[in-house]
């Protein structure tokens, strides 16, 4: 049995007395242990959605409607308060995007640390400490002692995500879920922090969920990769099967853009139009209006996903350096 | 970030925070050194003569070396009873504050953190206790108080029921401004990350949120107890303060108010003053700091 098993899994938000609109409209996914997951797509599609889902921590007054989320055989939405606070922070950690507003700005570095151990070990403040300053030292934050005592806002951007990531590593976690994690980093420290999670994960065999807009990123740190659209897995797969040969014409779309896939000198391909608010989603696959490929099939239903593991009724199976699609 | 260097760098470079709290500074010193200081003990009957009773300040021609300020109708030196009765007056003031702080620190903090009908339920209470005055509460309450109890258990437990009901009649203030700052931070990704990483409400609330809120409920703090210091002025004018054998400086405004068209003007001027002083010095401070503490207002120095 897999590690993380998610079936089906629905969040929906209250619209008016009677109506709700979904944000996530049933994904379904599984990870072993040590696998790392890739999850890509526009902002709204619904991949933090998706993280707060598995934690059962979806804000109010949004609510998982439908769906399981099995950890090592348990369903994490039937647990108790109590139950599920053992498992976050302890057995699945997560990485915010913003390592300058996911740290409490008048609690010290140390303080945070040593409360995060303590609320799942039962252990002395001074193991705890003892603990902590070896995972700073772990995810190579220099002087690790004297950092301890210092305030979020005496450390550099990148820094702050180190420290970010050593709390997430602290209670030794099966899986961590990181939400574009370095986003509101600089370039070269992107590329620095990324290499140091992926190096964490291999080591230590963590799983890892990553949640990017980057396919570069998702294409060198994780195996397999979900792309989500309008709160719907539209392809899943290994990363470099997809990367390779997207078999979704939105997965195309998202490739093509890239810049490093583009012609010196040409304008740089962008998918028309944006995607429609889950409030306003159109009849059929949410896609289609901006689809090259679409037809009246496409318009009537949204399809399902198939054994190709692409939920598309034209799917490419082509090459990205092949022939455009019709 | 705001460091301790820096407030006490602006406090320096800023002339009325400064003078506002040498003020302060100078009162409180005078209040809690009083004991020690103060050339009479107003509160020992065997210091107190009746005959010296209402001999003006000092530089008037009838004055009496004793008495720099001149005494009142019982023959207590002015100087004495100020700066016992600021003393007093201080106690109120700021242990009402801290009556009113936990309450509505509590309060709020779980109103906006709960949100949904407790939010509710709490807030519409606190426009209750806000439509009514705090002084017609303490009135009510104290009259009742004054008139079921024999004096002199209403004068040793004045102070308590003056700093009791103070304290409750003015928690809106405080829950308000705390709901207020807890919905904003709420919605802060550090609060989501405590919660991510497994830590219970309460702890995500009281260690948390809460040292996010206090730099608003500090400067509230100062204000209030300003207020508060009013407020028990007020009562003991009214008679229903503190009582003449332990005066604040409200009662001691009251004593001499009966006095000034006899020509005793003394008994009441300088205990007014130095009320004014305290007030004034407690606002300004309260306004400085809000000043300091407004990240709008804030210049590029910090």
């Amino acid at each position: 049995m897999a590690m993380l098993e998610i079936d089906d899994l629905h969040v929906a938000f209250p619209r008016g007395k009677h109506d709700e609109i979904e944000a996530l409209r049933g994904v379904s996914l599984t990870l072993e242990k040590g696998e790392r997951l890739g999850v890509v797509g526009e902002s709204g599609a619904g991949k933090s959605m998706l993280a707060f889902a598995i934690l059962n921590l979806v804000a109010e007054p949004g609510r998982v409607s439908a769906g399981t989320v099995r950890f090592e055989g348990r369903n994490l939405l039937d647990l108790s308060e109590r139950e599920i606070r053992g498992i976050r922070g302890n057995r699945i950690s997560m990485i915010f995007q913003d390592p300058m507003v996911t740290l409490n700005p008048v609690l010290t570095i140390g303080t945070q640390m040593i409360e995060t151990l303590r609320a799942h070990r039962r252990i002395s403040r001074a193991e705890a400490h003892r603990l902590s300053v070896e995972k700073l030292k772990l995810v190579a934050i220099p002087s690790a002692e004297t950092r301890m005592d210092a305030y979020p806002h005496e450390l550099s951007g990148g820094l702050r995500q180190r420290v970010v990531i050593a709390i997430a590593l602290l209670t030794d976690p099966e899986l961590i879920i990181a939400d574009e994690p370095t986003t509101a980093l600089d370039v070269t420290i992107q590329a620095e922090i990324m290499a140091l999670i992926l190096a964490l994960c291999r080591d230590q065999d963590v799983a890892l969920i990553l949640i990017t807009h980057d396919l570069g990123v998702v294409a060198e740190v994780t195996e397999k990769l979900m792309i989500m659209y309008a709160g719907k897995c539209v392809e899943a797969g290994p990363t470099r099967d997809i990367i390779d040969a997207p078999n979704h014409p939105y997965t195309y779309g998202l490739l093509k853009a890239l810049p490093q896939n583009a012609e010196p000198g040409a304008r740089l391909y962008q998918i028309p139009g944006s995607m429609p608010p889950i409030t306003n989603l159109p009849q059929g696959c949410p896609y289609h209006p901006r689809c090259e490929r679409a037809t009246e099939e496409c318009r009537a239903a949204m399809p399902e996903i198939k054994d190709h593991g692409t939920a598309c009724y034209h799917p490419l199976r082509a090459p990205l350096d092949a022939e455009e699609p019709a | 970030m705001i460091t301790w260097r820096s407030l006490l760098k602006r406090f320096l470079a800023d002339p009325v925070a400064l003078v506002s709290g040498i003020v302060l500074l100078f009162l409180v010193l005078m209040a809690a050194l009083a004991p020690l200081l103060a050339p009479q003990n107003p509160y020992d009957l065997m210091q107190i003569d009746i005959m010296d009773s209402e001999i003006p300040p000092v530089w008037r021609s009838d004055g009496d070396a004793r008495f720099l300020l001149g005494t009142d109708e019982q023959g207590r030196g002015i100087l004495s009873t100020i700066m016992y009765g600021t003393g007093i007056s201080l106690i109120i003031g700021i242990g009402a504050v801290v009556v009113q702080g936990i309450l509505g620190v509590t309060l709020g903090l779980i109103a906006g953190y709960r949100g949904g009908w407790i939010d509710a339920f709490l807030m519409r209470l606190a426009d209750i206790q806000m439509s009514l005055s705090t002084l017609m509460i303490a009135i009510i309450v104290l009259a009742i108080f004054s008139a079921t109890f024999d004096a002199n258990i209403y004068a040793d437990y004045a102070i308590f029921m003056l700093i009791l009901i103070i304290g409750i009649a003015e928690w809106p203030k405080f829950a308000r401004t705390v709901r207020s700052s807890v919905l904003g931070e709420k919605k802060k990704e550090y609060v989501d990350a405590a919660r991510v990483i497994g830590l219970p409400a309460r702890k995500v609330m009281w260690g948390h949120i809460l040292p996010n809120t206090l730099t608003p409920v500090l400067v509230i703090s100062t204000i209030q107890v300003a207020e508060a210091i009013m407020t028990e002025a007020a009562l003991s004018f009214l008679g229903l303060g503190m009582p003449v054998n332990q005066p604040s400086l409200g009662s001691l405004i009251r004593s001499g108010y009966e006095l000034i068209f006899s020509g005793s003007w003394w008994i009441t001027l300088y205990p007014a003053l130095v009320l004014i002083a305290l007030i004034l010095a407690l606002n300004l401070l309260g306004d400085w700091l809000r000043d300091v503490m407004n990240p709008r207002l804030r210049r590029g120095d910090d």
